[in-house]
């Protein structure tokens, strides 16, 4: 990462501690514009509560960090102004079309009336999907769901999109679409923030941290920690990793 | 900052909208309740046959007879001979049958003159409706009273009521019952779905503040529950005639109280419940068990053992229910039910602060 690249989330030494148990324990990297980083971990490693830190949702117990340029200590509230957020969890409501589940978010992020008409009519041609506006979004398939979720955690052009898990249960092809969309966010100098559990995605970002145990034991590139690990995947760099933790699920 | 607000009262809306089957559950079980407990359940007295053995006719026994037959409760189904009451009985043709002593018109001058000798009327009754016997028991005595020239030693009226008709009694404790079911219910439910759908969290990464999340939830169920209101007020004056002498405002204004409180419960229920089974189980067991039971809907409370008759003060659903009964049957105003009214409100407050505080605790 050259000095010339304009840091986007910062983060010294931050911790997290549910009493005794510390979650998060003293992390610390950089993100650049337009990068798309990737936040491994095995279930119980801390990233989770890290996110939930990142977004403005969770107290840190110590340390300090920057999203978007606002302390998460003391302006979660702007962070979350200036971030997008999608979980594979939850997409968007089943029982709204899609053209109301723009306008909810939309209206969330208080756009005028205006952008969100004109910002849905893009997205929406962009995906190709003019045509399923009035369509409630339970009747779509999941991986259009997905893709759409996507445009629409995008509709208010965050600095940061925070992607937790979002192709999970999603087929190959499909996923591969989904990546062709955050590379576009990406380019287009959104920065990504992913969570992933599949090894073959972790490939597909500019740079990898993987946690154990709440520390984060390895941040690089993929093709450098593939070097550094003498692994010949990302799969191997995460098992070698993962087969350390102390901490079960 | 208006602008994500209405957004999310629109979505909320559209929520209740989509749902048919439940938005259709909720117009229609207030307006069943209503007729159900208006019409079909009563526990008054509505044509009891009734016949009637008396070995002398004469003119008096004539006469009792004939009020019996032009009262609009008993069907006088004739004369009979003694030997036939238990089969009538049994086979459920007659409930009650009236018995004249062959010697009425003596011993009934006896009895007016003060000088004791044996009844001069026999009443025998089929008790295997025990509400229906003890009524009609009642009713048939105060007929035949009259004919029997005994000066009873108490003159009963029956005030505000004198019907006795059990749909005034039933329509507060409709409401208060519907309304929970509406507000606390259902907002309960829709809070926690949103969590187990996941779709809370990313409202709460959004810039929406988390109370206004609550208030967009709260509005459209207090819009429905005001419409399930007027409709209730609307069946219960011109369907049930019931006389709402003590005025509709007030009514009305305490009810719009009760629907606050009730919002206030829904909320307190989303907070401890994890699923929306949960919240659907904790709504009915908790809170509809206390209202059928300790409310003063079904049972008076005076005739609840003592300790249920403390924990009744708890149950909103009771002061609500006692006040709107002053308020509709009595005609009280509401200023005279100020009582029931400051202990509504303490209670929404409480609610409303205790439950607003957990939902923000829960949040980090």
């Amino acid at each position: 990462m050259s000095d010339t690249q304009q840091i986007v989330i910062s983060v010294r030494d931050l911790t997290k501690r549910f009493g005794e148990f510390t979650a998060v324990d003293r992390i610390s990297f950089d993100v650049a514009r337009g990068e798309i980083f990737g936040f491994l971990g095995a279930n119980g490693a801390g990233k989770t509560t890290a996110m939930r830190m990142l977004c403005g949702l969770s107290y840190p117990t110590d340390g300090s960090g920057t999203v978007a340029g606002f302390d998460v200590r003391r302006e979660g509230e702007k962070i979350k102004r200036h971030i997008g957020y999608m979980s594979q969890r939850f997409s968007l409501y089943n029982d709204l079309t899609v053209w109301e589940n723009m306008r909810l978010f939309g209206g969330i992020y208080r756009l005028t009336d205006s952008q969100i008409k004109s910002r849905s009519e893009e997205l929406l041609s962009r995906l190709n999907f003019l045509d399923e506006r009035n369509t409630l979004v339970g009747a779509l398939p999941l991986g259009w769901k997905q893709k759409l979720a996507f445009a629409i955690a995008t509709i208010h052009r965050p600095e940061v999109v925070f992607l937790d898990e979002p192709t999970g249960g999603v087929d190959p092809v499909t996923r591969r679409q989904f990546w062709e969309l955050i590379y576009e966010a990406a380019e287009a100098g959104t920065t990504i923030f992913v969570t992933t559990h599949y090894m073959d995605e972790a490939e597909y970002c500019s740079r990898v941290s993987i946690m154990v145990d709440g520390e984060i034991r390895a941040l690089d590139t993929p093709a450098r920690l593939k070097e550094q690990f003498h692994a010949e995947s990302m799969d191997e760099v995460f098992r070698t990793l993962a087969r350390g933790a102390q901490r079960a699920e | 900052m208006r602008h994500n607000f209405i957004s999310f009262v629109k979505k909320e809306s559209l929520h209740i909208l989509r749902d048919k089957r439940t938005m259709l559950i909720v117009m229609l079980i207030p307006v069943v309740l209503m007729i159900l407990f208006g019409f079909a359940i009563s526990t008054e007295v509505n044509n009891v046959n009734v016949a009637v053995v008396a070995p002398n006719r004469t003119d008096s026994v004539s006469d009792a007879v004939d009020r019996l037959a032009h009262n609009d409760y008993f069907t006088f189904k004739g004369y009979i001979a003694a030997d036939d009451i238990d089969t009538l009985l049994r086979r459920g043709d007659v409930g009650a049958v009236v018995l004249f002593d062959s010697d009425y018109d003596r011993l009934a001058a006896d009895l007016a003159a003060g000088i004791e000798s044996r009844p001069a009327i026999q009443l025998i009754v089929d008790a295997s409706n025990v509400n229906t016997a003890s009524s009609a028991t009642a009713y048939l005595q105060s007929i035949l009273l009259g004919t029997a020239t005994a000066q009873s030693m108490f003159e009963t009226r029956m005030l505000f009521n004198p019907q006795m008709k059990s749909a005034y009694n039933f329509v507060p404790g409709i409401m208060g019952l519907i309304f929970i079911l509406v507000c606390a219910m259902m907002t309960s439910v829709s809070i926690v779905r949103e969590k187990e759908m996941g779709s809370m969290e990313v409202l709460l990464v959004s810039p929406v503040r988390p109370v206004k999340i609550i208030l967009a939830k709260m509005i459209p169920y207090f819009a429905i529950s005001c419409i399930v209101l007027i409709m209730i007020l609307l069946l219960a004056r011109y369907l049930l005639d019931v006389p709402m002498s003590g005025g509709v405002w007030g009514i009305f204004s305490l009810s719009l109280l009760y629907l606050l409180l009730s919002l206030s419960l829904g909320l307190l229920v989303s907070t401890i419940a994890r699923t929306q089974m949960a919240a659907l189980l904790v709504s009915a067991m908790v809170m509809m068990m206390p209202i059928l039971m300790l409310s003063g809907m079904l049972f008076p409370i005076e005739n609840l053992p003592k300790f249920f008759q403390v924990v009744s003060n708890i149950v909103p659903a009771r002061w609500y229910i006692d006040a709107v009964r002053k308020m509709m049957i009595q005609g009280m105003p509401i200023v005279a039910v100020w009582k029931n009214c400051v202990i509504l409100l303490s209670m929404t407050v409480v609610l409303l602060g205790v439950s607003l505080k957990k939902f923000n605790d829960k949040l980090e």
